[in-house]
């Protein structure tokens, strides 16, 4: 097998756009040190291009945030968390992929808040399947974890006892049903 | 670039409003600094007037901090944070929440005292104030401590470095104004 083949087969041929119904782009974060907060975005496109040199890509429109305060929608959107105004976008876009059966790794530059840095976000890899309208799909499920301050995110407050409300480290999720560009 | 100046405090003879003057007069060309001068008369906040039509001193402030490109504030220090008046007037611009004529509105801050320290504890407060309501609060603290040697016996702000420091202001205030205008073109 040529070594054009073996980077073929890596990812299935084609353009996968991920399914905005059954895609999931989330994050969580430890509060009050005791508790895990989860919060997700509802407004985003990521696509996967197979073949020969495969691409993982992400947009994410920030304004689209969805926590169930609107106080704390609103503080999000501020610049003392993701500026929307400025940056209404997150970027996500692989440099290079590695897929060993179902594991899934990715090395990506993340721009958040206009900060761009190297991330790897590590997972699993299924399909692809026939989907019941004869489609083709498959799934990613991915997770990293980035330092929200080196994104310029510093917002915090202290805590009677010491400690912080909000942590520094903020893991990032995405659950895509990707579906085969016809 | 208009740039609306709010003083914390009320006195007459106030060190804070004398400093917003002396901004005025330092503004270099193309900024206009104008002194907000309704903090007295807008009423406590109150939920039940929290509506529209809001009460008239209520909607004027928000129609000059609407119509200003940045703020500049300068406030004294009653026992360790903010004046009651001066964040009484924050709440009332920050309503309706989100969208408020202080959300992206730059701001910076200032602080006059006649004790060694500037009003630092109320600049700080302030700034974490300003972030919840949506302002962009730029530029570090500046605080004027023993502020009443800074001005001479004709009320002239004669302190080189607190004018060098107010001019910085005002230009980092002009800078993120025309960033704002830029993305919200």
């Amino acid at each position: 097998m040529s070594v054009a083949e073996q980077t073929a087969q890596l990812i299935p041929v084609g353009t996968w756009k991920s399914d905005p119904v059954h895609s999931t782009v989330a994050f969580a974060v430890k509060h009050q040190i005791v508790a895990t907060f989860r919060g997700k975005f509802s407004d985003f496109e990521a696509t996967l291009v197979g073949g020969e040199e495969p691409k993982l890509t992400g947009v994410v429109k920030v304004a689209s945030i969805v926590v169930e305060d609107e106080n704390l929608y609103g503080h999000l959107l501020t610049p003392d968390f993701f500026d929307a105004e400025r940056f209404p976008e997150l970027r996500f876009e692989s440099t290079s992929i590695d897929r060993d059966g179902d594991t899934f790794v990715a090395d990506a530059e993340l721009t958040v808040k206009g900060v761009t840095k190297p991330v790897t976000v590590k997972g699993t890899f299924a399909g692809p399947i026939t989907d019941p309208w004869g489609g083709e799909r498959l799934g990613l499920s991915l997770e990293t974890t980035i330092d929200r301050t080196a994104y310029g995110i510093e917002w915090n407050t202290p805590l009677p006892g010491g400690g912080f409300a909000v942590s520094n480290d903020v893991a990032l999720l995405a659950e895509l049903e990707l579906v085969k560009e016809q | 670039m208009r740039i609306l100046a709010l003083s914390g405090s009320l006195r007459g003879e106030s060190y804070n409003t004398r400093l917003l003057r002396a901004a005025s007069e330092l503004a270099p060309p193309g900024i206009e600094v104008e002194l907000y001068d309704g903090l007295a008369s807008l009423p406590p906040y109150d939920a039940d007037f929290d509506v529209e039509p809001a009460p008239a001193a209520v909607r004027d402030l928000r129609e000059r901090i609407a119509a200003a490109d940045a703020l500049l504030i300068s406030t004294p220090e009653y026992n360790g944070s903010i004046p009651g008046q001066l964040k009484n007037a924050v709440d009332w611009a920050s309503r309706p929440f989100p969208a408020n004529s202080l959300r992206n509105k730059p701001v910076a801050l200032a602080g006059a005292t006649q004790s060694a320290y500037g009003g630092m504890w109320a600049q700080t407060d302030l700034r974490r104030v300003l972030g919840i309501t949506g302002a962009r609060v730029v530029g570090e603290e500046l605080p004027v401590a023993q502020v009443q040697t800074r001005f001479d016996d004709e009320g002239r702000l004669i302190d080189p470095e607190v004018r060098a420091h107010l001019i910085e202001h005002l230009e980092l205030l002009a800078a993120e104004a025309q960033l704002t205008a830029a993305v919200t073109a």
